[in-house]
């Protein structure tokens, strides 16, 4: 039990520097998978969320599909996927997609419900149209929920992801199975490391975004609450 | 892949006893966690309920220890709890529980009206007493919230303990992958879900039960 010789042997190893199962090629694909959900995910649960939420209809149906989606085991969609689609990067996308959705549909919800009522009023007493207060007044108080919605999808798709190893796909989880079929503890615990260490910097980046790059009143707004 | 159906229903059939075993081994693995999360939750959320400067901290912590995937953190016990065992399972189900119900009790506690606090002190109730008797249960509904969210997302989480060799009903999707035989895994699918609504719903009706008026107020219950 040396953590020492086993992280110097992960990555010291020759393979782990240039090539396909090099660190840097295995984090990038993590990247890109984990990207891909989130963009498909996204452009599906985020405009339809912010319907919803903004007019008030399938609200109940969303928080269902959502507690409902907690309950879904993330590697027995996996394999099914792979067994029902092919081998391919695409069977495994789906279900990456399918568990990155949930949270952003129900932030989109609660973002727009939760804006303050009569800030909606005000915005259509000025003359602004329906999609004009959903996009110009919803969506920046609806911001920081979203954020905290794509932070929740990123931190299940960066595992879901790693799971999805199991079944052929790159990334990160690459080495942690590579490790345990070969019998080489030192892949599995370097690949385990990088995946703790990649999680803990998608938490610091959402951290950094809340922080930064929030419109400004909606900043301000929460600094007085 | 061709002609194989989603689901042979004769083997179901022909394994019932054995989905059962693998049923109750995940009811273990899963929730026996979440009770552990609960009983180290509840002292801590009183200690920062008490003492409000030690809750930023250990939420900040407690955020990024959710995030962490759990294979990885699987992985990363091996070597001290060994390949195939509980332990390697349900110490890190303990923790993810543990971070989803402390923000909950922390909550529930603060959301105890002050003036209910002071009738309750004006009644003569003393600080344990006032604790047992009025802030705790008034931060029930808050607590089974939080164990619904606790309890779903670690029968779901358990599965992935089937790459470590340990769980429950997770073994059925490594069975049917390395197979190609899909009826396990839907089996295994099924069953977590069902397990999972099941126990949302005791816990539904254990508010009803035990908290009431919480049922009428809105949103409190969430």
């Amino acid at each position: 039990m040396n953590w020492l010789s086993w992280l110097s042997d992960f990555f010291s190893d020759p393979d782990h520097r240039s090539g396909p199962d090099s660190i840097v090629h295995r984090i990038s694909e993590h990247l890109v998978f984990c990207g891909e959900a989130l963009l498909f995910a996204a452009l599906i649960a985020v405009p339809l969320g912010l319907l919803i939420g903004y007019t008030g209809r399938g609200v109940t149906i969303v928080t269902g599909i959502a507690g409902f989606a907690r309950a879904l085991p993330t590697l027995g969609l996996v394999t099914l996927a792979v067994l029902l689609g092919r081998v391919d990067d695409t069977a495994v996308l789906i279900p990456l997609v399918a568990l990155a959705a949930p949270p952003l549909l129900v932030a989109a919800v609660e973002g727009v419900r939760g804006t303050d009522p009569d800030v909606r009023d005000a915005a259509r007493g000025i003359g602004l149209t329906h999609p004009q207060v959903l996009w110009q007044v919803c969506l920046p108080s609806a911001a920081p929920t979203l954020l905290a919605g794509f932070r929740t999808a990123t931190v299940q798709v960066i595992a879901t992801a790693t799971v999805a190893a199991y079944v052929g796909l790159g990334g990160l989880g690459r080495y942690v199975f590579d490790g345990l079929a070969t019998r080489k503890y030192a892949v599995t615990a370097g690949g385990a490391v990088l995946v703790v260490l990649l999680a803990i910097g998608a938490q610091l980046f959402f951290a950094l975004l809340a922080r930064y790059a929030l419109p400004p009143g909606v900043r301000a707004q929460r600094r007085t609450r | 892949m061709d002609d194989e159906p989603i689901v042979r229903w004769y083997w179901i059939g022909d394994h019932l006893g054995y989905l059962g075993n693998l049923l109750a081994d995940h009811a273990v693995i899963a929730l026996l966690p979440v009770l552990f999360g609960l009983l180290l939750a509840v002292p801590l959320g009183l200690a920062c309920a008490r003492f409000p400067r030690l809750y930023q901290p250990l939420a900040a912590v407690f955020n990024i220890v959710y995030a962490l995937p759990a294979v990885a953190v699987f992985m990363l016990l091996i070597p001290y709890t060994g390949l195939a065992t509980q332990a390697t399972v349900m110490i890190p189900l303990t923790f993810y529980a543990l971070a989803v119900l402390l923000p909950t009790i922390v909550d529930g506690l603060r959301a105890v009206p002050d003036a209910v606090r002071q009738a309750a002190t004006a009644m003569g109730y003393g600080p344990w007493h006032r604790l047992t008797a009025v802030e705790l249960p008034s931060a029930l509904p808050y607590l089974i919230a939080g164990l619904r969210v606790a309890a779903v997302s670690s029968i779901s989480l358990a599965s992935v303990g089937a790459l470590v060799g340990r769980g429950g009903l997770g073994y059925l999707f490594m069975d049917g992958f390395q197979r190609t035989f899909p009826t396990p895994i839907v089996a295994g699918i099924v069953l977590i879900a069902a397990l999972a609504v099941a126990v949302d719903l005791a816990l539904v009706g254990a508010r009803r039960l035990l908290a009431p008026w919480a049922v009428r107020e809105k949103g409190a219950g969430r």
